[in-house]
Formats: C-alpha cells, structure tokens, sequence
C-alpha cells in the first residue's frame, strides 16, 4: 500500500485583520488548521501584544513585577520600555484602574493616558477596559475617540455593553474585541449581535475566553478548535474573525506562578515554572487557533517566538 | 475502513440459524458493525470471512502496552482529531533520555529524576513514565552497562533501547528481556537482525524511517515478519515536521484506513534549552505523539507537561471534577469566611482564583455536585438546602472555625432560608453572582 498525503483543504477563510498604522502588524488570513502550512495558506504569524497598564503592576506576582520595576509607576515609560527594549511589536494597554474597585480612575484620567501613550510609541496599540460592563461601556467610548485614525483594537465588547462600544470603534476606526464565555454559540451570537449594528466583521477579533494551563485550558482549546473549524469546513462567516488569547492576566494569578519552591518543593523553581506556564498556555492555544496573545513576561515571549519561527520555518 | 452492516452479512453464512443469538444474519451482522457483537459468536463463519472481517475490526491505531506490572503504559487506541469530538484515549508517554555517553553522576541524577517524578494534581498521580537509554557512544559494552544499571536502579519502568546497531542491541536488551520493551532503531538497513532481537526477548519495534512513505513501507515489511507491535519514527525533528507527519499519520490511519501507519507515534523533541524543549514536547501532546522522548526532567518542567497531558486528555463529555472537601485559601483563621461553590472542576478553578485575587484567607466549601455547576447543579436538585446542611455538618468544619456564617453563590439566594433551617445556628449571607466580583465582596466585608 503506497502512502498517499491525505491533505484537507477548506473553503472558508480567517479574515486578515491589520493594525497600527506607522508599524502596522497583522494577523490571520489562513485558510488552513494552525500551522498546516503543508496543506494551506499561513501568511501571518500570530502577533503577540506586551500588556501594560494605567497604573503600576502592584498585584503581579514577583516574578513578572520586577521586569518592569523601573517603568511600572509610568505607562508612558512602559510603554517605551517594551517598544525600545523588549522590541514589542505591538503593545496592549489594560486600563485596569478604572475599575470601581480598583482605583476607580474616570473615564477622562483613561483617555488622557491612552493619548500620552499613543504619543509616545509607534507600535500599533490595543486598548482594554477593566472588564467591568458599565464603566468599561463609559471609558472605552472615551478612549475610542481619543485614539481616533490610529487603527487600534478596542476592547473587550460584551453580550451586555457591545453596543455602546462597538459603535465608539466604528466611528473612530478601530478594530474590535467580542468577548463571551467559552461557549462557541454565544461567541458566535454575540458576533451576530455586533455586525447587525453595521459594524463590519472583517474588522472583528473573537476572544472566547482564555483560561490557564491547569485551569480550564482544555475548555478554551476546544471552544477555539470548534470555532476554527466552523469558520474553515462550515465556512461559516461569523465565525472567520481572528481570535485572541489573553493569556497574561489569566496565568499570572494562579498558585503555579506565585508559590515559592520552598513552599512546594515537588513543583521545582519559581521563575522557570512562573515563565513555563506563560509560555505554554500560549503556544497551546496558537496551536488551537489563537492568531493574537496578550503576554507579560519577555522570556515567555521570545520562547513563543522561537516557537512559532520552527513551526513555519 | 469499518464495514457496513450490509458488507459484514454478505460474508455471513445467510442461514438464519440463530446459534448467535440473534434472529437472523443480518441482525447479527448489524450488531457487528456497531461492534456490540463479537465474530466468535457464529459458529458456521467461514475462515476467509473472518480474516476480513478480523482485519476490518481491527482498531485503526493499534493498542499497544508498554513495559510490564503497575508502571505500565497503553499507548495507542485513538480514534479522534479533535478532542471535543470524543475522548482522547490514552495520553502521551513521557521518557527521559539518557546517553551511555553521559557521565555516571548525571546518569544516575536522571535515574534519579525519573523514580522520584511522580506527583498528584487534582486526585491524579502523574509521572514520567519511561527511560529512552541511546547508544551515543556506539560501543555495545557502554551500552549494554547502562542498561544494567537503568534495570538496577529503576527496575519497573519500562525502558526504550535505542541503536541501530544489532550488536549494541543483543548487548542491552537483556536485562528488559520479556518486559514489554522498545526496541528503537529498527531501519530499513537493518530491519532483518533487528526484528529477530526483538522478538527473541518480546520487546516492541520502534521503526524509524525518513519521510512517510518510507516509514509506510519499513512498518508493512516488519509486519511481514509477523511482527504486530510496533511504534513509529518519521524522522522528523523541527516542529513544522513534526506536526506535519503526526497529522498526516492520524488522518491517514483514521480516515483513510491505512493500515502501515496505523501504530503509536514517538517524538524525539530535544533541545539545548529546556524551556523550549517543553514547548516543543507540548507540541507532541496536543498534536498526537504517542511518546515524548525529552533531554530532561526538572520539576517545573515535569509539572507544565503533566499538567498540559491532563487537560489535554480529560473526556470533553465528563465535566472534571474536584474532591469534595474544604480548601483553605491562603491561611485562614477561626475567623475567616467560609464560602460554599460546587465541584465542577471550572467552577472550583474561577471561584478559588477570585479569592486568591480577593487576598483575603478563606474556606472554600466544595460540595460534590457530580461535576455540575451551580445553577445547573442547584436545576438538578444536588444543590439543595438539606444537602448543603448535610455536608457543612460532616465536613468538620464546625469545630475550625468560630463563627457560623456560609457565604452561598448569588445565584442561589433561594436556597438562605432552606439552609438555615437545616443547619441550626447559622446565618446565610448571600455572596455575588459571579466569581469576578468575589474579591470587592470579600474585601469590603474585612474592611
């Protein structure tokens, strides 16, 4: 019996989504399986963002908190940190402390920020709410307009505040983030909801939800293997955006990344188990369909980098 | 290719005889195909019939058991791409390399590594499970003393010979003699002596070749010997090879039915870094390696890859479930809240990560719910007052704290008053609805 390639092609497509606009960066636009070179087209890396945020990292675990101890306290200084020295092609901006139960920054501390960083750097430049519905509905609006012309991604719309925000991204021109809780048919509804309002699906970024290795991977990598193959073999438009992996905020606050090896000698060193978990949640979920990764460490980037240079080398 | 109902009973005898126990040949026939029945049970079945039908049944990735006794590992038995279609059936071996080249002191720190891996995570004791000893020096005496010792000083974990010369395997196969070893290394070039080796001590085939379709040919000219256990070697290294030939081995065997690459892959993904070395492996996990042959095994290492294989490998169908016990969160005191969630595994990880943010030290009151969340839990009436009084009460927990308060989900508000009147004493407060706003809840009641 001679072995015969058994290649699959597909008629659907991940619809190419660029951002920025001095260094643009872009992602998507395969119309294969992750990776699946040999069989399809893969003309994009995936893109991975160096998240920062409005105020200073003081709840990130030591490990990751002290990369970034002499430019934490400045979003600008930050920001330039990860553009100059990190070499950060693009750069995603939590503005975490407009949560109410953060520091409960309003709306225009957020979009004076967003306009210092923008000037400060030339990367293209993702801009997130805290993830609290209503201020997140009031703040993004704001920075949208901010941000207007620069070509960034908007983030994080929701089944309860996507209308407000989706509207600010469409009028200023901006990509868009729709979130919804790992289920593939609310990731798909709430896509729905989002193109019925006119805003164009091409210009759209899925985030199903990300969970850590160890702490519900396996729930994100089938959601977004399911949404990956309804998007090739359904060819099923809604589900064509890109999709992103928020991987950062979900790995740097479980036990794995804080627990010293003095406190549990059986799980080895901090620093490397801390940077392994970071970087492994990422490169599983690109090899389930993530085209766009949010990360904090700079080691666990430069191994998901070399990572994917092997798998499309 | 599984045949059809129709197919199988054209290759029955058509007598409707009955001594299957089924009415006719084409019931029979059908319950075959939906393997709810076994060949065997007709007698009347001619010899050519059950050679086809023998092969058509045959799982299309063969089951193999590596090594022997409680360290044992199965291997192979596949039957999906994709993970949310059904099980993935049985999950990656990891082995540890270890080179007769190497000197005594990290041959034995290595050994060591492997004996003393073993580590539990949510109820499961996970471990590198096998040693992969290679032939670096290509001198078969070396070879042959680093087996000895590997027998001595981890003598039931089952062991990969790797050589491709017959001389240096005669040498170090001996001590694994009988106890379901891989012999890897078997070629094109030396398929012949190999192959005898490693039937004359019942050890595995590991077959390596360059490209698939030369592995294709190597694995149908060692069945020819009458071989049937065997595992596969592509030759491919990089990653883009790697999950190239393993994707193309699984379609290949599941959907087209082809039968010379219808056996367990292993990978061999060493690098300088280890760190990437891990990455690559979860490459190997997630994209159906059978076995990870790695470089080394530190601890956070070994725990990033177990942790990966156990998701990986969890039944999509089966919600995962935590223990049912009180976790303490942080170091809680007598004073401390006491939170009650269920043990659906999601539910425990979103609710313990939002107290840990919370940094407020907490008892967490898991409650076996048969792996259901709380709403759907509560719908199916195994989150109910009485029951939740009932565990409160028999947990201990009574006798650690000093207050008598239960923090319950938002969502169930419904149950406060059910529970006090089943747990004498206690007051209910009811907490959010979502985990994500635990941490301000539990924050302001400290404050």
């Amino acid at each position: 019996m001679a072995f015969v390639a058994p290649k699959e092609t597909f008629a659907g497509k991940v619809f190419p989504v660029t951002i920025g606009t001095e260094n643009e960066q872009t992602f998507g636009g395969e119309n294969t399986l992750p990776f699946h070179a040999f069989e399809g087209e893969v003309p994009n890396r995936p893109l991975i963002a160096y998240e920062i945020q409005d105020v200073p990292p003081e709840d990130w675990p030591e490990t990751v908190r002290k990369v970034y101890d002499a430019v934490g306290d400045d979003p600008v200084k930050w920001a330039k940190f990860c553009q100059d020295e990190l070499k950060a092609k693009a750069i995603a901006l939590r503005l975490i402390g407009t949560h109410p139960d953060n520091k409960d920054l309003s709306a225009d501390d957020a979009a004076k920020t967003v306009s210092d960083v923008l000037g400060a750097v030339n990367v293209p430049l993702i801009i997130l709410g805290s993830n609290h519905v209503e201020k997140d509905s009031e703040v993004l609006v704001k920075v949208a307009e901010v941000a207007k012309g620069k070509n960034c991604v908007i983030g994080k719309a929701q089944e309860a505040n996507y209308k407000t925000i989706a509207a600010a991204a469409m009028a200023n021109g901006h990509k868009l983030i729709a979130m919804s809780e790992l289920d593939i048919n609310l990731s798909k509804q709430l896509n729905i909801l989002i193109t019925q309002m006119g805003f164009e699906k091409e210009r759209l970024i899925t985030d199903p939800m990300c969970s850590a290795l160890g702490y519900g991977l396996e729930y994100t990598y089938s959601v977004m293997e399911r949404i990956r193959l309804a998007a090739l073999a359904q060819n099923d438009p809604v589900m064509q955006p890109p999709m992103m992996a928020d991987v950062g905020m979900y790995v740097w606050k479980i036990k794995e990344t804080q627990a010293s090896e003095e406190t549990l000698p059986e799980w080895g060193g901090l620093e490397e188990r801390a940077i392994m978990w970071e970087a492994m949640t990422a490169s599983s979920l690109m090899l389930s369909g993530a085209e766009f990764l949010v990360m904090r460490h700079p080691k666990a980037v430069e191994l998901v980098e070399r990572f994917v240079d092997e798998l499309m080398g | 290719m599984a045949l059809t109902g129709v197919e199988i009973f054209k290759l029955l005898p058509k007598t409707n005889c009955k001594k299957c126990g089924f009415p006719t040949c084409l019931a029979f026939a059908m319950k075959l195909a939906q393997r709810q029945a076994s060949l065997d049970a007709c007698p009347d079945v001619s010899e050519e019939a059950k050679k086809i039908l023998g092969e058509a049944s045959a799982p299309p990735i063969r089951p193999i058991t590596f090594g022997t006794g409680d360290k044992a590992v199965k291997m192979g038995e596949e039957t999906v791409l994709f993970r949310h279609e059904k099980k993935f059936v049985n999950p990656t071996v990891f082995a540890l390399e270890i080179k007769d080249t190497e000197a005594d002191d990290v041959i034995e720190a290595k050994i060591n590594d492997v004996v003393t891996s073993e580590i539990n995570r949510v109820g499961q004791l996970l471990r590198v499970d096998s040693i992969c000893i290679t032939n670096e020096s290509g001198d078969a005496g070396k070879f042959a003393a680093l087996a000895e010792k590997v027998a001595q000083k981890a003598p039931d974990v089952p062991v990969i010979v790797a050589t491709e010369s017959p001389e240096a395997a005669e040498a170090a196969i001996k001590p694994f003699s009988g106890k379901n070893a891989i012999l890897y290394g078997v070629t094109d070039a030396n398929a012949d002596k190999m192959v005898e080796i490693a039937k004359a001590n019942k050890a595995i085939v590991g077959a390596k070749a360059d490209g698939l379709e030369a592995l294709s040919a190597l694995t149908e000219k060692i069945k020819s010997t009458g071989v049937e256990d065997i595992v596969m070697d592509s030759g491919a290294r990089k990653a883009s090879e790697l999950l190239e030939h393993n994707t193309y081995i699984r379609r290949a065997a599941l959907k087209k039915s082809f039968k010379p690459l219808g056996y367990p892959v292993i990978n061999f993904v060493q690098r300088d870094d280890s760190m990437f070395e891990a990455l690559i492996a979860g490459l190997g996990v997630t994209k159906y390696a059978s076995i990870v042959v790695l470089s080394s095994a530190e601890k956070w290492k070994n725990l990033a890859l177990f942790t990966l294989r156990q998701n990986i490998y969890t039944d999509p169908q089966v919600p995962m479930q935590v223990e049912q016990k009180i976790y303490k969160i942080g170091e809680p005191t007598p004073d401390s809240p006491l939170i009650i969630t269920t043990n659906f595994s999601l539910t425990y990880f979103i609710v313990s990560g939002e107290v840990e943010n919370a940094k407020v030290p907490a008892y967490l009151a898991v409650m076996d719910c048969e792996g259901l969340s709380v709403l759907t839990a509560w719908a199916a009436g195994k989150f109910t007052g009485s029951k939740i009084a009932n565990f409160i009460k028999e947990s201990g927990i009574e006798n650690e704290i000093n207050h008598r308060e239960l923090i319950i989900p938002g969502y169930v508000a419904i149950l406060s008053g059910a529970i006090e009147e089943k747990l004498e004493g206690w007051k209910v407060t009811v907490g959010p609805r979502e985990a994500n706003a635990l941490p301000a809840f539990l924050r302001s009641r400290a404050a």
